[in-house]
């Protein structure tokens, strides 16, 4: 008997079969990712969980940041809510590991974008769109006089061991042909101590790390990053290759806040704007944009609205720059690369059509 | 019941062999070992074959592309891995040789203090070495180098005698002149190298101070007591009569604290001081050879300490009592 239900439960998936490639029939499209999202009522979202403005848990035990606001807009989208989303802190030597195994949907902890991370023969993930565009800089304080890296000739600078930064600051200082004492140390902790100690008079990582350290430090204001960036960090959420319909959803999600912002809809007006859009049957983009009319949710397996509640929970992507690293916030980072295109940045949304 | 011996006629059989059957135990144990290792290096060049990362050691003519902030030799980016392993090398054996004769030093003076006349230094030589020796060394070089060293003042503020400047970036010897707000010298060292060297001869000399305590326990106290009928003072005591056989007890015990300070070096990382380990691990970082880097700092840290033991073994020869 027992034999007997399980086959009949496996009759839709054998009927399924014989119609090859149902998955990419318009009404039968079913991401067993967003399947599992929604019987589960949550999303579990992987992130730092340790670095100010992007992860970083409150003393009332609630998370914010960058970061988690993409876990928080991912949410909204597939779920229509984004407080259910379970958060669980990972080291970097973890988190590729938690994602393959699914013990995370979504990975969103600072991860740089890299051939070797998304290649099948790599870590085989699938990254999103890079959410900040971040570079190896250097921070010295105002004291030191030090106002860029020529500046440093000569001088000791304090770096992690085991990381790129150390090359790349070699292959920099080598040229503008300059003499400097790397002070390497093994974790960022002893970094940052021996550079607050005053042995080095700089220390290099990657700038939003740094920026997000001197919040800590007994007086921020007292230390300045310079202008200098010694390399590239695009900074993206990824999930794992296996299932593209959830990979293209969270892409999605994210481009909706980075489109949303160049529509100029922000957390505050998407209500007038949608009642705007239906009133308005000339406005064709706006209608589509906000699922009014047309079925780019349903194209994607995620409800009709998923843009409209991706925005009402988090804003659109400059709002979540600016409350969580930007101006709004205590890191007070320069949009600087993470501008909109139109305005000479990289952030870059392809036509919702 | 006891054994009865071979009787002409009767022939033990094989298993109850008394020569035979240890033997056969003991090439069934070597061929064991011999397929255990045979199967750990099968499984490692099949498993480095597989990710095509066969041993090579072509690598070490590629330029490092990193710098180390002190080194003997003259180092920069451009130069081979080798060198850069061989600069950390060096800067290992630097502090090891000076840590060896700084931990001795303290050590022996420490471990006579234990014996002396005078309560005060008596309690202190014994409070010296409970507290030192029972918190872990990486502690103690965390103290040294943040919380001591990292105090110094710099630049203009830093400590200046004759001929002699201590700073935050280090020791200055011989005409000191502060360029550009750093201060320069024929000689340097580095409060990393102070730092790291300072804790290893701490920590190194409470266990020595031990090994010679209980060395110069091992002479019986009839030796103390006919030197000073003999008109000997204290002192003279114990450099001519204790010590001298005290030796014998205390050079076995020196070799494996010297053997310890050695591989103790490593921990260099914890203070920033570019020791081989440190080095290894930027080049492992770079070059992904794992295998051959690992390899090559075991070998080293190997022939470190054989050379110790052996120049100790040597000592250990002459100090023993010649009897003839």
């Amino acid at each position: 008997m027992a034999l007997l239900r399980r086959l009949a439960a496996a009759l839709p998936l054998f009927a399924c079969l014989a119609l090859v490639g149902c998955a990419s029939e318009g009404s039968g499209i079913q991401s067993q990712k967003i399947a599992t999202i929604k019987a589960r009522g949550k999303l579990i979202c992987g992130v730092d969980g340790k670095l100010p403005g992007f992860s970083f848990v409150g003393s009332d035990g609630s998370y914010s940041g960058l970061d988690v606001d993409v876990c928080k807009a991912t949410a909204a989208a597939v779920l229509g809510d984004s407080s259910k989303v379970d958060y669980r802190d990972l080291n970097s030597s973890e988190r590729f590991a938690a994602l393959a195994s699914g013990e995370v949907d979504l990975l969103s902890r600072n991860t740089t974008y890299t051939l070797s991370r998304d290649a099948a023969g790599g870590n085989g993930l699938s990254f999103a769109p890079t959410v900040f565009y971040d570079g190896q800089g250097l921070m010295a304080p105002n004291a030191s006089g030090v106002k860029n890296l020529k500046d440093l000739s000569g001088k000791p600078i304090c770096v992690e061991s085991g990381t790129t930064t150390e090359l790349n600051l070699a292959d920099r200082m080598r040229e503008i042909k300059a003499t400097y004492t790397p002070l390497k140390f093994q974790t960022g902790d002893q970094t940052y101590a021996a550079y607050l100690g005053g042995r080095c008079v700089a220390v290099t990582s990657d700038r939003s790390q740094l920026a997000a350290k001197r919040t800590s430090f007994p007086d921020p204001a007292a230390h300045t990053l310079l202008p200098d960036v010694l390399s590239k960090e695009p900074l993206s959420p990824a999930t794992v290759n296996a299932d593209p319909l959830w990979s293209d959803a969270v892409r999605w999600t994210i481009y909706a806040l980075m489109q949303s912002e160049e529509l100029g809809i922000t957390q505050a007006n998407v209500e007038a704007k949608v009642a705007e859009a239906k009133a308005n049957a000339n406005l064709a983009d706006l209608r589509r944009f906000l699922g009014v009319e047309g079925d780019f949710g349903k194209q994607l397996g995620m409800p009709a609205d998923f843009v409209v509640q991706a925005v009402k929970a988090v804003g659109n992507y400059g709002e979540i720059f600016d409350r969580n690293v930007g101006s709004g916030s205590k890191l007070k980072l320069d949009r600087g690369y993470n501008r909109q295109w139109k305005d000479g940045g990289l952030i870059y949304s392809p036509p919702f059509r | 019941m006891v054994a009865l011996p071979d009787q002409a006629g009767t022939v033990t059989p094989w298993w109850r062999n008394r020569r035979l059957i240890p033997w056969l135990v003991q090439a069934a144990i070597g061929l064991v070992v011999l397929v255990v290792i045979a199967f750990l290096v099968g499984n490692l060049v099949r498993n480095l074959t597989a990710a095509g990362l066969l041993l090579s050691w072509g690598w070490l003519d590629n330029p490092s592309g990193f710098d180390i902030a002190e080194t003997f030799l003259p180092f920069n980016a451009g130069l081979p891995y080798w060198r850069a392993l061989l600069a950390g090398l060096v800067n290992t054996i630097r502090v090891v040789i000076a840590g060896l004769v700084g931990a001795t030093l303290l050590g022996t003076l420490v471990g006579t203090a234990s014996f002396s006349s005078n309560g005060l230094l008596r309690r202190l030589a014994r409070v010296y070495v409970e507290v030192i020796r029972n918190i872990p060394l990486l502690l103690q070089l965390v103290f040294w180098y943040f919380v001591v060293f990292l105090s110094l003042p710099n630049g203009e503020q830093a400590i200046q005698l004759p001929g002699i400047v201590l700073a935050k970036s280090g020791l200055f010897l011989g005409r000191p002149e502060l360029v550009n707000g750093v201060w320069q010298a024929p000689l340097r060292f580095t409060v990393e190298f102070g730092a790291l060297l300072t804790g290893l001869v701490v920590y190194t000399a409470a266990f020595i101070a031990e090994v010679v305590r209980g060395g110069v326990a091992s002479v019986p106290m009839g030796q103390w007591e006919a030197a000073r009928s003999l008109g000997f003072s204290k002192l003279q005591t114990l450099k001519r009569i204790v010590l001298p056989q005290a030796l014998r007890v205390i050079v076995p015990g020196l070799n494996s604290q010297y053997i310890s300070l050695a591989k103790n070096s490593s921990l260099a990382v914890a203070c920033g001081y570019t020791d081989l380990y440190s080095v290894a691990e930027t080049t492992l970082n770079q070059t992904g050879r794992a295998v051959e880097v690992v390899l090559l700092l075991l070998g080293a840290y190997l022939v470190i300490d054989l050379v110790i033991s052996a120049l100790m073994n040597g000592l250990n020869h002459l100090v023993q009592i010649k009897e003839r």
